[in-house]
């Protein structure tokens, strides 16, 4: 039985990297994820093939940070702006010094005029690990179900 | 009518932006070039390895199965049923000893072959189809299908050549040159892009926009157009192929190049740095080279990533983007593992790939109104021929020549 205080630190972890992501506050958000992480955006189509190619990969935090310096100093891309909406929180099982979590989100995206509609859609995928009261993300999948990807991917899910 | 297309010149140097939003146009593309002389890419035939697998496709607006049957023959034919136009493979992929719609059960075999109607001779003597209905003139349409080293293409018209003549010696080469040894499929991406698809075509063909709209390739010092290279074009100028030479450049000339228009090369460097490693595994050292295929297909190699692109039209102002990746059945774990990394700069959230997108709806959604033309003459005018330098878009031109062509809308004295 996982403790109410580590229930409400991963609980904190999604709302902050929901919330960063939609913000645009990229640096801050990759402060969602343990030094050893690996960041991976994935359609339902592959895994469900068990074909290994990912939409994004960062194989641990620094191909993290390269992304996001990129997306800031080289990459051109749709005005836009995200809202996530995360729900369903299922803490799976005991990791060592976390647990295995799950969680469904919907991405809405705005464009420069305002003009709304639903961008993606799908499942995250995740381990999670507790130190000093807060939580980190040491993998984190991002199983897409709408895998025809509108317009382009650039700030991640 | 389309006919009344008027091109201010001969050379396609200008484009008149009505062709990218002309419904009659586009229309008329359906039928003279995707249903026309020309073949298109279906899939990869390790994607239907045993007898029975089969794809769903698109060609053009169109949609396509292509399958093989139990003696390893690979067929296409239109995913319609031949009775009252419903699907009849509804999966994106599969296998199935017969295809079979669901609507009223009419049963295909993988050539396409109408082998079954329920039914058929009524229930006890009542129902059923009169005597004169004739099953072997009641098979899916039919496209032709052929395969040039595990590439599976297909072809409506009885007109067309056959591929290898249609691919020419240039793309012969350069396809032969990335799938010429077993390959396996790493996966998919897939991207609905809004634009027209010309738009795309066009875009995979214009080397001048590579390293000024992708600044990654330029900042991190991954391609430029200061290295050698050039464009190559078949003898109908249809077909194109784009190619750099890794390494053959040096980082003083690209800064003094690049700094005059404001883009910093390698200004930026990675901190994992294997994304941009290249493994030279051809005999040239090439490590750019991206052809696209008349009308609906792109190779690419870049360093160690590799994939096909095919076009399926939506719309006037829609495509979608299908990306096959991947490497050859003999790759060990880390050289998986090394084209898995690397597929990070294409894809719709590709490093090198996803401003693409970007430029083409906002020149599909800028132009919708527009009367006059873009401009085509990076490279020069008149004359349509290969070249051995990178800041030209030459084969833009060539897509326009030959497309043209198909449409019977050429000017008086088109240059082909």
């Amino acid at each position: 039985m996982i403790e109410v205080e580590a229930r409400l630190a991963i609980a904190d972890l999604f709302a902050n990297y929901g919330a960063f992501l939609d913000a645009d506050r990229l640096e801050d958000w990759l402060e969602c994820f343990a030094e050893g992480c690996r960041y991976e955006i994935v359609s339902r189509e592959n895994l469900r093939r068990g074909l290994p190619l990912a939409l994004m990969l960062c194989e641990n935090k620094d191909m993290l940070r390269d992304r996001v310096v990129s997306l800031r100093e080289a990459n051109e891309y749709s005005v836009h702006t995200d809202k996530h909406v995360i729900g369903g929180l299922r803490i799976k099982e005991p990791v060592e010094g976390g647990f295995a979590v799950e969680a469904d989100y919907a991405m809405f995206q705005a464009d420069a005029e305002g003009t709304g509609s639903l961008y993606s859609f799908g499942t995250y995928d995740a381990e999670c690990e507790l130190a000093g009261g807060a939580a980190k993300f040491r993998r984190m999948t991002v199983v897409v179900d709408n895998w025809n990807i509108p317009h382009m991917l650039s700030t991640p899910i | 009518m389309p006919q009344d297309i008027e091109w201010p010149r001969n050379d396609y140097s200008r484009v008149p932006y009505r062709l990218y939003h002309d419904p009659e146009l586009y229309a008329r593309e359906q039928e003279r070039i995707f249903e026309g002389p020309t073949w298109s890419y279906l899939c990869l035939e390790a994607e239907i390895p045993e007898p029975g697998d089969y794809v769903t496709t698109w060609v053009g607006d169109t949609p396509v199965v292509a399958n093989r049957d139990r003696e390893g023959t690979v067929h296409a034919f239109v995913n319609r049923c031949a009775h009252r136009g419903a699907a009849v493979c509804r999966a994106a992929r599969g296998n199935v000893r017969v295809h079979t719609c669901i609507y009223h059960r009419w049963s295909y075999d993988h050539a396409g072959n109408l082998r079954g109607v329920p039914f058929h001779r009524g229930i006890r003597g009542e129902g059923g189809m009169d005597e004169d209905f004739d099953m072997d003139r009641h098979s899916l349409r039919k496209l032709r299908a052929a395969i040039f080293e595990g590439v599976v293409f297909g072809s409506f018209s009885d007109e067309t050549e056959p591929l290898e003549d249609y691919l020419g010696p240039m793309m012969r080469g350069h396809i032969g040159r990335l799938m010429g040894r077993p390959v396996r499929v790493l996966g998919h991406q897939r991207q609905r892009i809004e634009g027209n698809w010309k738009l795309y075509l066009e875009n995979l063909r214009d080397t001048y926009h590579a390293s000024l709209l992708h600044e990654f390739l330029v900042t991190f010092g991954l391609d430029r157009a200061t290295q050698k290279g050039g464009v190559e074009m078949d003898a109908r100028h249809r077909h194109n192929l784009t190619y750099a030479h890794a390494g053959s450049d040096r980082d003083e000339d690209a800064r003094a190049a690049y700094g005059r228009q404001q883009v910093r090369a390698g200004a930026l460097t990675l901190r994992d740095p294997r994304l941009l490693e290249f493994r030279r595994e051809y005999e040239d050292d090439r490590n750019l080279a991206i052809s696209t295929v008349f009308p609906n297909a792109a190779f690419q190699q870049l360093n160690n990533s590799l994939a096909t692109r095919q076009v399926q039209t939506k719309g006037i102002d829609a495509f979608d983007l299908v990306w096959t990746y991947f490497g050859y059945a003999d790759d060990d774990e880390d050289m998986t593992a090394h084209r898995l990394r690397q597929a990070n700069l294409f894809g719709p959230g590709g490093l090198v790939s996803m401003e693409d997108a970007e430029a083409i709806e906002i020149a599909q959604r800028a132009s919708r109104r527009e009367a006059g033309t873009t401009v085509v003459e990076v490279g020069g005018k008149g004359e349509i021929s290969d070249r051995a330098y990178r800041v030209n878009d030459v084969p833009v031109r060539g897509f326009w020549s030959y497309y043209a062509e198909l449409m019977d809308i050429e000017p008086p004295g088109a240059v082909r």
